[in-house]
C-alpha cells in the first residue's frame, strides 16, 4: 500500500526527551502508515511512547527525527490546517461554558460564520445524542456524558481525522463498553480516521481495524495485528471465538514485546511496512 | 552561584536603568528639584540624615514589628479556636470579611487617643488590627481545606482529632498562612507611618515625612520613604526565607508555570 | 456523584455565600445580627469596665452604676455609648452648620467613594493588564515583578501630598492614589488565574492552531475570573484607604479623609463625631465590598464550586 492517499504517513520517527546526560528515548524507529478510513489502536505498556506517538502526529510536539504527514503535508501544517479532532483522557470542556458553547470553540477558532454554527452544533450534539443537554454545564454531567461533548467538539469542524488519548481510561466498565458501540457508530456515520490510543485489550480488538503493539524502552512497535472480526460490531463480538483468540495474540505480543531487549518485530509483519 | 546572577539580572537592569533615567530627566527637562529631587540629591539627604534615619527607622520598626506580632498571635488564636467550630466560624467569617473592609485608617485617630498619642503602642494596635484579619481568614481557610481524602484517611487509621490537626490540617494551612503574613510583613510597617501620621514620637519615620514634606524638603521627605520601603522589603524577604525553610516542598513548586 | 468531572480549570474558592437572591437576604439579616452583636459587647464592656452610667438610651439611672474595674479605653471619652454615637448623627454637623451630622458625612462618603471608585476602576485595569503582559512574556515577569512587590512597601500616605502637588487637590489626585493600593492585588492574582488553567486546555487550542489572543479570551481570561474577583474584593477595601489617605493629609476637603482630621482635632470635646465618622468609614468600606461580591456572584453564577472538608 502506498503513501499516497495515506491520512498519517510515519517514517524512521524517534523522539529524545531530556537535556544531554539524562536522556529518554521514548520513541525510536517508527514506521507506520495509515489509510483513510482505519480504525488504528496503539496499544502497550506505560511509557512505550504511545501517548508521544500521537501528540507527535498532532504536532503537540517535535520528532527528533523522522517525519511525520498528514493527509500528505508536514504534521505543523496540517494542524494549522486544522485538519485533525483530538479528544484527551479527560474531557478538558470549559467549566464556564455550557455543552453547545463548549462544542462551539473550534468553530468559534476557525472563524465559522454565527449563521451556520447553530446548525452544524446541533447536528454533533444529535450525533453524540446529548441534544437535551446543550445548555447544562460540563459539571452537571456525568463522565461518559461529558467524553460524548468532547468528542462532539472534536468532530465539529469535520476533520478528516480524530486522534483519541485513551479517552474511556476515566470510565467504569459498563460505561465504557456503551462509549465503545458509540464510537463505532460515530465512526461508521463519518467515515473518519481514527487513530486511538488505549490500555485495554478488549477494547482494543472491539474497535479496531488493525492494532499497534508496542513495546517500551524504547518505545517501538512490536506487531501489528490485523483484526478480521466481521462488521457492524455489537456485543455479540464479544462472544466470537475470533475476538478471544486475537485478544490473545495481542496479549501474547505485549508480553514478548515485554520480554525482549531490543524490542524485535515479531509476527508477519502487515503490509504497514514496506 | 552565576546562575542566580544571571536570573535576576533583567531586575537590576531595570533598577540601574530606572535610576539613571529618573536622574537624566530631572535634570534635562529641568524638573524642579524641589517637586521631584532627582536621586542624587536623595542620596545625599540620605547620607547626612543618616543617624537621624536610623534611630527612627528603628522606632517605626519596633512599632511594625509589635503590632505584626500581636496580629499575628490574636489571629492565629482565634482562628484555631474558631476552625473546630463549624458554628463559629459561620458565625464569624463573613464579619471577619466585613472588618477586613473596614478603612484602617478611620481607626488611627482613636487608637492615639485610647493609648496615648506618643507611645509606640498606639501604633502597635494599629497595625495589629491590619495584621488580625488577613491572619485570621487565611489560616480559617488553611485548616478547613484540607482535602477530603486526606481526611478520611486519616478516619481510617482512627486517628484523634488533635492528630489530624497536626499532621494534616496545619501543614495545609501553611500556604495560606504565609501568604497572609506576607501581606501582613508589608502592612505593618505602612500601618505603623500611616498611624504616626496622626500624630507620634518626633524620631519616627512618618513624623519626618510629614515634616519634610510640610516644609516641602522633599529630597529629605524620600530619604525617609526609601528607608520605610526599604525596611518594609526586609522583613518580606525574612518572611520569604523562613517560607522556604518550613515549606521547602511548597516554595520549591514556585517557578512552574 | 458525577463521575470523571474533570471540567478543567482550578476553580478558586468563591466565598461561601449561595448565588441567589436568598443568600443576600440571608447576608443582609447576618450582617445585621453581628452589629447588633457588637452593640452590646460594646456597652457591656462599659457596663463592666467604663465610666459611671447615670443613664442608659435616655433613661435615668437611680442610682448610678459604677463598673466594678476602670479601664481607660472604656470611658466615656474614649469609647462614648452607643445611643450618644447614633444621637450625634442626628444633630447638626457643627455648631454653625444646619445639617445633620449623618447628612454631612453622608456626602462626605460619597465624594470619597466617587474617587475610589474611579481609583478601582484604573487600577483593576492597570493591574489586570500587567498581569497579562507578565504571562506572555517571562523576561518582563522576571525583570518587573520585584517591583511590583516593592511598590507596595512605599508608604503611599507619603506620596499623597506629591501627588496632590503635581495633580491638583481634587478627585483626580484621589483616584491615582487609591489606584496605587487598588492594581497589586489584582497583578499578582492576574498572573495566578490566567497561569491556572489545565495544561490539556493549552494543548487543544494549540490542536486548533489558536493564536495567543484567542487563548487568551477564550481560556486564560474565564479561568481567571475567580481568582480576579477574589482579589477585586481586596481592592475594593484598599481602594477605599486609599482614598482616605488621599484626603486626610492633604486637606482635600469634602471627603472622608477631611471629616477624620477635623473631628480628630475636636475628639476631647465630642468624640461621638469621630466614632460616627468611623463607622462611616467602615459602612462605605462593607457596602463597596458588598457591591463587588454581587457582581462576583452574577458573573461566576455557572461556576462549580469547591467543597468546603
Amino acid at each position: 500500500m502506498s503513501d499516497a492517499n495515506a491520512v498519517v504517513a510515519i517514517r524512521g520517527l524517534s523522539k529524545t526527551f531530556g537535556n544531554a546526560g539524562s536522556e529518554t528515548m521514548a520513541l525510536s524507529g517508527i514506521d507506520l502508515v495509515i489509510q483513510p478510513g482505519e480504525f488504528v489502536s496503539l496499544i502497550g505498556p506505560s511509557g512505550c511512547g504511545k501517548s508521544t506517538l500521537l501528540r507527535l502526529i498532532g504536532d503537540l510536539t517535535a520528532p527528533s527525527s523522522g517525519s511525520v504527514l498528514v493527509n500528505g503535508k508536514p504534521a505543523a501544517e496540517a494542524r494549522l490546517g486544522r485538519e485533525y479532532g483530538m479528544v484527551f483522557q479527560a474531557p478538558v470542556l470549559f467549566d464556564w461554558r455550557t455543552i453547545e458553547a463548549n462544542v462551539a470553540l473550534p468553530l468559534e477558532i476557525v472563524d465559522m460564520p454565527r449563521s451556520q454554527r447553530a446548525g452544524r452544533i446541533a447536528e454533533m450534539l444529535k450525533l453524540v445524542e446529548l441534544s437535551d443537554f446543550a445548555r447544562h454545564h460540563p459539571w452537571q454531567l456525568s463522565g461518559g456524558m461529558q467524553q460524548r461533548a468532547a468528542i462532539a467538539r472534536a468532530l465539529a469542524f469535520e476533520p478528516r481525522l480524530l486522534l483519541m488519548d485513551e479517552p474511556f481510561g476515566a470510565l467504569d466498565e459498563m460505561t465504557r463498553e456503551r462509549m465503545n458501540a458509540e464510537l463505532l457508530r460515530i465512526w461508521e456515520q463519518t467515515g473518519i480516521t481514527i487513530v486511538f490510543v488505549t490500555h485495554s485489550i478488549p477494547e482494543a480488538v472491539f474497535l479496531s481495524s488493525r492494532i499497534v503493539v508496542m513495546s517500551a524502552r524504547p518505545g517501538r512497535i512490536t506487531r501489528i495485528i490485523d483484526v478480521d472480526l466481521p462488521r457492524p460490531r455489537s456485543d455479540a463480538t464479544r462472544e466470537l471465538d475470533g475476538y478471544f483468540s486475537h485478544v490473545t495474540e495481542v496479549r501474547e505480543s505485549l508480553k514478548a514485546g515485554h520480554g525482549t531487549a531490543d524490542g524485535a518485530v515479531l509476527g508477519t509483519p502487515s503490509e504497514a511496512l514496506p | 552561584m552565576s546562575d542566580r546572577l544571571r536570573y535576576y539580572l533583567p531586575t537590576l537592569a531595570v533598577f540601574v536603568s530606572g535610576i539613571v533615567i529618573w536622574e537624566l530627566a530631572v535634570r534635562g527637562l529641568q524638573i524642579q528639584r524641589f517637586l521631584l529631587p532627582p536621586p542624587s540629591d536623595i542620596a545625599v539627604a540620605l547620607f547626612t540624615n543618616r543617624e537621624l534615619l536610623l534611630q527612627a527607622g528603628a522606632t517605626t520598626l519596633l512599632e511594625a514589628v509589635g503590632g505584626f506580632a500581636i496580629g499575628l498571635t490574636s489571629g492565629l488564636a482565634v482562628a484555631f479556636a474558631t476552625a473546630r467550630f463549624a458554628l463559629a466560624r459561620g458565625a464569624l467569617m463573613p464579619f471577619g470579611i466585613a472588618a477586613n473592609a473596614i478603612p484602617i485608617i478611620a481607626f488611627a485617630p482613636i487608637m492615639n487617643a485610647w493609648f496615648g498619642v506618643t507611645s509606640p503602642v498606639s501604633k502597635m494596635m494599629i497595625v495589629a488590627m491590619l495584621v488580625f484579619f488577613p491572619v485570621m481568614i487565611n489560616t480559617v481557610r488553611g485548616l478547613t481545606s484540607a482535602d477530603a481524602a486526606s481526611l478520611e484517611l486519616m478516619r481510617s487509621y482512627a486517628a484523634s482529632e488533635r492528630e489530624i490537626l497536626t499532621r494534616v490540617r496545619i501543614p495545609n494551612a501553611l500556604p495560606y498562612f504565609f501568604t497572609a503574613i506576607k501581606v501582613g510583613a508589608t502592612l505593618s510597617l505602612i500601618g505603623a507611618i500611616v498611624g504616626e501620621y496622626f500624630g507620634g514620637a518626633t524620631v519616627a519615620l512618618g513624623r519626618i515625612i510629614v515634616e519634610s514634606a510640610s516644609f516641602l524638603r522633599f529630597a529629605q521627605a524620600w530619604s525617609a520613604i526609601i528607608v520605610a520601603a526599604a525596611l518594609g522589603i526586609g522583613f518580606y524577604l525574612i518572611i520569604i526565607g523562613i517560607e522556604r525553610i518550613a515549606m521547602p516542598w511548597h516554595a520549591s513548586m514556585r517557578g512552574q508555570a | 456523584m458525577t463521575g470523571a468531572t474533570a471540567s478543567f480549570g482550578r476553580r478558586a474558592d468563591l466565598g461561601g455565600a449561595v448565588a441567589s437572591i436568598g443568600g443576600v437576604v440571608r447576608s443582609i439579616l447576618a450582617f445585621i445580627v453581628v452589629v447588633l452583636i457588637i452593640a452590646v459587647l460594646w456597652e457591656s464592656a462599659k457596663w463592666l469596665g467604663g465610666g459611671i452610667w447615670r443613664e442608659a438610651f435616655g433613661v435615668v439611672l437611680d442610682p448610678p452604676h459604677h463598673p466594678p474595674l476602670r479601664v481607660t479605653q472604656l470611658n466615656d471619652i474614649n469609647l462614648p455609648h452607643v445611643w450618644e454615637v447614633v444621637g450625634a448623627l442626628f444633630q447638626p454637623a457643627t455648631r454653625r452648620s444646619e445639617h445633620s451630622l449623618f447628612a454631612v458625612l453622608f456626602d462626605a462618603a460619597l465624594f470619597t467613594w466617587r474617587g475610589a471608585a474611579i481609583g478601582f476602576v484604573l487600577g483593576a485595569a492597570i493591574g489586570l493588564g500587567l498581569a497579562i503582559l507578565f504571562v506572555h512574556s517571562r523576561l518582563l515577569e522576571r525583570a518587573l515583578v520585584p517591583y511590583v512587590i516593592a511598590s507596595q512597601t512605599i508608604p503611599i500616605i507619603a506620596l499623597a501630598p506629591m501627588v496632590v502637588l503635581w495633580v491638583g487637590r481634587d478627585w483626580p489626585s484621589v483616584a491615582i492614589i487609591s489606584a496605587y493600593l487598588t492594581f497589586f492585588p489584582v497583578t499578582i492574582a492576574g498572573i495566578r488565574g490566567l497561569k491556572s488553567p489545565d495544561p490539556r486546555a493549552l494543548e487543544l487550542m494549540r490542536s486548533y492552531a489558536a493564536n495567543w489572543k484567542a487563548v487568551l479570551w477564550k481560556v486564560r481570561l474565564p479561568a481567571a475570573l475567580p481568582y480576579l474577583f477574589t482579589a477585586l474584593k481586596i481592592s475594593a477595601t484598599a481602594s477605599i484607604v486609599g482614598a482616605i489617605v488621599a484626603e486626610a493629609p492633604t486637606g482635600i476637603a469634602g471627603g472622608l479623609g477631611r471629616a477624620i482630621i477635623q473631628f480628630n482635632q475636636q475628639f476631647t470635646s465630642g468624640p461621638e463625631k469621630l466614632w460616627a465618622t468611623v463607622f462611616m468609614c467602615a459602612a462605605l468600606g462593607i457596602a463597596f465590598f458588598g457591591l463587588v461580591r454581587i457582581a462576583e456572584m452574577i458573573v461566576l453564577r455557572n461556576r462549580h464550586r469547591e467543597v468546603e472538608a
